[in-house]
């Protein structure tokens, strides 16, 4: 079912997530990690990209890669869940593909 | 070769010579062209500018790579997607990139371009229809 999008990149170094994020079809997941987490964040000039398409994709994040930044529950933004190592497995099996978004 | 031909795209999204991603993706490319898959290349974002016309690399000290893109046609990657958003949000036109064609075996061996212009709509609908994606 649809692709697995994983984004690595923060979205205030450049236009990766955005890219992601326009090229993501309905029914694809997004999952951000590493520094692809900040744009998981809420109050950001990525957030409405992320909200407007929150509705077509489904948004995660990779919680260790939140905590090891510091990142609480609290400023994530609406719409995106938090998965564990476990949870990217299951996300990258029950996907037809993956695409990095380096 | 008796298995099963898949589909393969090689995503580029990144300029030629400020990282090394870009030739890298030739190299994967050829050695790819090697094992008979259905092989597509993607050019978006800053990938569009893998392709222009005119590029020295000579006071660089870096290989100038961009003529390999026209020998792809030889291994048989004849389907270069280029997105037209990407193009128009940097100023280029495909006057701006270099003229790429492969020789059609099963058309006479016509000369037809490999460049293929698509939306951003359309190279959305190229990356679903994949079924492997690698990308650089």
């Amino acid at each position: 079912m649809g692709t697995l999008h994983t984004v690595n990149k923060s979205p205030f170094q450049n236009q990766t997530l955005l890219s992601c994020l326009a090229h993501a079809k309905d029914g694809d997941a997004i999952l951000m990690i590493e520094d692809g987490v900040y744009g998981a964040t809420t109050g950001t000039v990525v957030s409405d990209a992320l909200a407007s398409k929150s509705t077509d994709v489904t948004l995660y994040v990779l919680g260790a890669d939140l905590a090891a930044r510091g990142i609480d529950a609290g400023r994530m933004a609406e719409g995106v869940t938090s998965v564990d190592y476990e949870g990217f497995v299951e996300l990258a099996v029950t996907h037809d593909r993956v695409q990095n978004w380096l | 070769m008796s298995e099963t031909v898949k589909k393969f795209l090689y995503v580029n999204r990144k300029a030629p010579y400020g990282t090394i991603y870009a030739q890298e993706a030739l190299e994967v490319v050829l050695i790819g062209a090697a094992f008979d898959q259905d092989v597509s290349l993607a050019f978006l974002d800053d990938g569009v500018f893998q392709l222009t016309k005119g590029q020295d690399t000579k006071e660089i000290g870096l290989k100038n790579f961009s003529a390999t893109y026209r020998a792809l046609g030889d291994y048989e990657v004849t389907k270069l997607y280029v997105e037209k958003e990407s193009l128009e949000e940097r100023g280029l036109t495909l006057d701006d990139l270099q003229n790429i064609e492969y020789e059609d075996e099963d058309d006479d061996y016509a000369e037809k371009p490999s460049i293929r212009l698509v939306t951003r709509a359309e190279m959305a609908e190229v990356m679903a229809d994949q079924d492997v994606v690698l990308s650089f």
